[in-house]
């Protein structure tokens, strides 16, 4: 007994200095980016590293907002990403409630169109993309962005699923009721699909906010840009400025944070019930 | 009988029946439109700048077109100069290397983290948090760390493998030497990602009957063997899932290439979408770089067939 007992206290040792360990390496590099950002430039690369700086330089955090339009670019990001995700909450999940309940002619062939394109790269169609964009006069615009992220076959996809595993007798009792399906739709199917909205709020969320190509492609004015490539030209314009840049870094980082914090339970859930985007 | 039924509805004489039959036509197109009203919104959009660009795509790949000047037919000439283009040849080699070896590696970790942060510990929900929060950070702010941390001179990894009596000499130069540069975004991809994967393997490991441990305890093994034997059998359908979604994100990075090494030093970190970018937005060679796109499409489509055929066997 007392040799088994210590074997799993052992066990337990083990697991745990291992779990430690790889968490510390996982993180390693924003603990880094943390005290750097209280850093002058010149202490940043000082070995062996001083985690929490003697002097912290708190005027990086007063400097950045001036030396680029940081709070313009988190505005731009803000907007982009709020109406990019309330479109692709509004029009997936009303496009997924006729998909799964309701019966209508070419039903399959519309939905083949979304199925088909799902696991096809955006950056195999970028390009013609970019140029239909450019057609209509979108390029440097906002809206090119908007219109390039907030319908996508994923959205419909993810819905639909959802909506599928609810059952088709509430819809028809709420017929029987007197209800319209844009009633059905908005007092039934809306209410009980809040995971599968959370799922795709935190999806579309994270997805805008990094987004990379799609900004440094359409977005070349300054004061057009979002956090990303604002971030990426400050980068270029102060490549020494490591304090700067790492403090920048880490005011980019805090809206991702605080989504995903607020929302992980669901994350956790979305990802591992849906699983499909990358 | 057939006849009979086909005139009844037909013959004028029975108004009554009519009118039904064209009310309930109404109300078939009525509660037609109604559902392509939910529709629209979303597949106006989807149809004008996801399914018209793709259709798009396939035509541009055989012209020649500088975007301003006219478009002109090229036949087959795109095709036949990618075997000639030795930055594609380069690129297409390094995206199959990228994949190759990436795939494997964030597979292994995470299942590994998986089966770690499955078992009953103290903080598992911290843990698991602090696994996945490397995937959702905005990738430039990381990718810029990284490209300091791993600084050949003044980083602290560098720095780290000096103090354990690394020769300077023989320090790895990371994103500035072409033979450490696809490590170190390699390196950065399986970070950045297997936190993601791990969360699926979760699922997948949540998934297996917990009688299937306890008959193998009774058989008498030892927790190697009912890894090997209980655990990597029951997550196969899970590790598929895993691998072809790994292999489509692999075959299009890009992000945290232009961030770290811009595709060099030479063409040593290029990979296929780099290529498409500076074909298009660089030379302003449209209908190349959509060729270029077709190959990463078929890439893809390879991987989705295999994916469809084993969904069909299961």
């Amino acid at each position: 007994m007392r040799i088994a007992g210590r074997k799993i206290t052992a066990n337990r040792v083990a697991i745990y200095a291992t779990v430690i360990v790889i968490t510390a390496v996982m993180l390693m590099p924003f603990a880094w980016m943390l005290s750097a950002s209280l850093k002058l430039s010149r202490d940043v690369f000082v070995f062996p590293i001083e985690w929490i700086p003697s002097q912290p330089q708190w005027q990086n955090y007063v400097d950045i907002w001036t030396k680029i339009p940081l709070g313009l670019f988190i505005y731009n990001t803000s907007k982009l990403t709020i109406i990019v995700t309330l479109l692709q909450l509004l029009t997936s999940s009303f496009a997924a409630y006729a998909f799964a309940k309701l019966e209508f002619p070419y039903k399959n062939t519309l939905f083949l169109g979304y199925i088909a394109t799902i696991a096809m790269p955006w950056q195999v169609y970028m390009v013609p993309q970019f140029l239909l964009m450019r057609e209509f006069g979108l390029n440097n615009t906002h809206l090119a962005l908007i219109c390039l992220q907030a319908f996508t076959a994923f959205g419909v996809f993810l819905m639909r699923q959802f909506y599928m595993s609810i059952p088709t007798e509430l819809c028809e009792a709420a017929r029987i009721d007197g209800m319209n399906e844009y009633q059905i739709w908005a007092r039934i199917m809306l209410p009980l699909s809040k995971p599968a909205l959370s799922t795709l709020t935190i999806f579309t969320f994270v997805t805008t906010w990094n987004d990379f190509l799609g900004p440094m492609i359409y977005l070349t004015k300054t004061e057009l840009k979002t956090i990303q490539i604002g971030l990426r030209m400050f980068i270029s314009q102060y490549s020494a400025e490591y304090g700067l840049i790492m403090a920048a870094s880490v005011v980019a980082l805090i809206p991702v944070l605080i989504v995903f914090l607020s929302l992980q339970r669901f994350f956790v859930e979305g990802v591992a019930s849906s699983g499909i985007k990358g | 009988m057939s006849n009979s039924t086909i005139a009844a509805s037909d013959a004028p004489a029975i108004p009554r029946r009519s009118a039904k039959v064209l009310s309930r036509r109404r109300r078939k197109i009525q509660s037609a439109l109604v559902a392509y009203s939910f529709i629209a919104p979303n597949f106006l959009g989807f149809a004008v700048f996801t399914l018209g660009p793709i259709l798009f795509a396939f035509v541009l790949a055989f012209m020649h077109w500088d975007g301003s000047n006219a478009i002109t037919f090229a036949g087959l000439d795109n095709f036949w100069r990618l075997f000639e283009d030795k930055v594609f040849i380069a690129a297409f080699w390094n995206t199959i290397i990228y994949t190759a070896v990436s795939v494997p590696a964030t597979l292994a970790c995470a299942l590994g983290l998986a089966i770690l942060l499955n078992q009953k510990i103290f903080g598992r929900d911290f843990f698991r948090t602090a696994m996945f929060f490397p995937y959702v950070a905005s990738l430039v702010a990381v990718a810029v760390v990284w490209n300091m941390i791993f600084n050949p001179e003044m980083g602290p990894v560098n720095m780290i493998l000096y103090t354990l009596g690394l020769d300077p000499k023989d320090m790895p130069g990371w994103a500035a030497d072409r033979h450490w540069a696809m490590v170190t975004v390699i390196l950065f991809g399986v970070w950045k990602s297997m936190g993601y994967y791990m969360v699926i393997y979760l699922a997948g490991l949540q998934g297996i009957n917990s009688e299937l441990y306890e008959a193998a305890d009774l058989d008498g093994a030892n927790s190697w063997q009912k890894f090997l034997y209980v655990t990597v059998p029951q997550l196969a359908p899970t590790t598929f899932f895993v691998t072809v979604m790994l292999t489509i994100q692999s075959f299009k990075v890009f992000d945290q290439i232009y961030m770290i090494t811009q595709g060099g030093p030479g063409t040593s970190t290029l990979v296929l979408v780099y290529h498409i970018y500076n074909e298009a937005f660089i030379s302003w060679d449209l209908g190349y770089s959509s060729m270029i796109a077709l190959v990463l499409f078929f890439l893809v489509l390879a991987v989705t067939v295999v994916q469809f055929r084993r969904q069909k066997e299961d």
